[in-house]
């Protein structure tokens, strides 16, 4: 008797090779999406992709866990790849060391707006204190970002959507609204980008222009540091004036 | 390409141990970074090998991230409940720092390139 498909899937997706060829096959299918939309940038392949595997796995009721035991592979060279971040940043060398102070006082108004600005919008608009709390560090790139919702007291699984959700709008909304206002300095919108949506934003930088990601991935290892030093001891100040 | 991808982990690695013994709330790959970037600054060159590992390593940094982002189905309740805050801080917050720090190194940048101007 030759199985039926659902078994198989239910045989296959116990096995870590289903959840990472479906993953690779997603991101495939929607960088394929990109390229045809003339990579306009609201077709974002991590968008696409996401989108994609979330429908299948719910028709297909299979839990995350399940997926993510071989999805896991690809999200552990995450951390790899923040280390040869290193290398299009030494390529920027010459030009970052001349632009040390400006860098410094871009990064401390811009991580700080990134965090401040994020826990007041929500705030207003009638967020509950966890959600709040998840909000403050999701500029920066995941990994950092779950740790610091952690010791804040959030969600750190809602901070790595809400970190994937900044990023992609980031990355959607950068480029249209530097050319709106007219800035075009490759460096200076590169580092913004970094700054307000870490790793998805420089993604998006380097498909632009090298010198524009060197310096987003630049602003993404650095807003990392910054907010996780100043956030869990600024955070509190901000959580108590509003109540 | 394996010395590189060696490189790469063994900088991860420290990163990792200096992370554990120091209790700086930095995650170990971001220590990593600063670490190679301080090799390479220091020998003042990098190796083709190495070049060539990282870009293509970083030409699909797109699709690291999206294992995490499947991670929205867990939150589809609460995402249902609050949709609204969430999305006018994500939305406020994104728009306005982009904005806001692409503005601080613009204005910043002409001054400090000036050879005659002293930084402070």
């Amino acid at each position: 008797m030759t199985p039926r498909i659902t078994d198989i899937w239910v045989y296959l997706s116990a096995t870590p090779l289903l959840g990472l060829t479906l993953t690779l096959l997603a991101y495939q299918a929607a960088l394929w999406m990109h390229v045809r939309c003339n990579r306009h940038p609201a077709a974002n392949p991590v968008l696409l992709a996401v989108a994609m595997l979330v429908a299948l796995l719910s028709l297909t009721g299979t839990p995350y866990a399940t997926y993510f035991d071989g999805a896991q592979f690809v999200h552990f060279l995450l951390g790899p790849a923040t280390v040869a971040l290193a290398i299009p940043l030494y390529a920027q060398w010459t030009r970052l060391r001349r632009m040390l102070l400006p860098i410094a006082i871009g990064l401390l108004i811009g991580s700080l707006t990134a965090a401040f600005s994020a826990v007041l919008a929500g705030h207003l608009a009638g967020g509950s204190t966890a959600s709040l709390l998840s909000l403050a560090p999701k500029s920066v790139t995941t990994p950092i970002a779950m740790g610091i919702a952690e010791r804040l007291g959030g969600l750190p699984s809602l901070t790595a959507v809400l970190v994937i959700l900044t990023g992609i709008l980031g990355a959607i909304v950068a480029r249209p609204l530097f050319t709106r206002i007219g800035f075009t300095d490759p460096a200076a919108t590169g580092f913004a980008i970094g700054i307000a949506s870490h790793g998805i934003g420089t993604a998006r930088a380097f498909q632009e222009n090298e010198q524009s990601g060197a310096f987003a991935a630049l602003a993404m290892g650095l807003n990392g540091f910054a907010t996780a030093m100043l956030l869990p001891w600024l955070l509190p100040y901000l959580m108590r004036a509003l109540g | 390409m394996l010395e590189s991808i060696t490189l790469l982990l063994v900088f991860q690695l420290a990163g990792e141990v200096i992370t554990l013994m120091t209790g700086l709330p930095v995650p170990g790959p971001v220590i990593g970074m600063g670490l190679l970037f301080a090799t390479l600054a220091l020998r003042g060159h990098v190796s083709n090998d190495l070049r060539q590992t990282a870009q293509n390593l970083l030409q699909h940094l797109s699709l690291l991230f999206v294992p995490a982002g499947v991670g929205v189905m867990l939150h589809v309740q609460r995402l249902k409940d609050e949709w609204w805050p969430l999305l006018a801080a994500v939305v406020v917050s994104t728009l306005l720092t982009l904005v806001v720090t692409a503005w601080v190194l613009h204005a910043l940048q002409p001054a400090t390139e000036k050879p005659t101007d002293a930084a402070p």
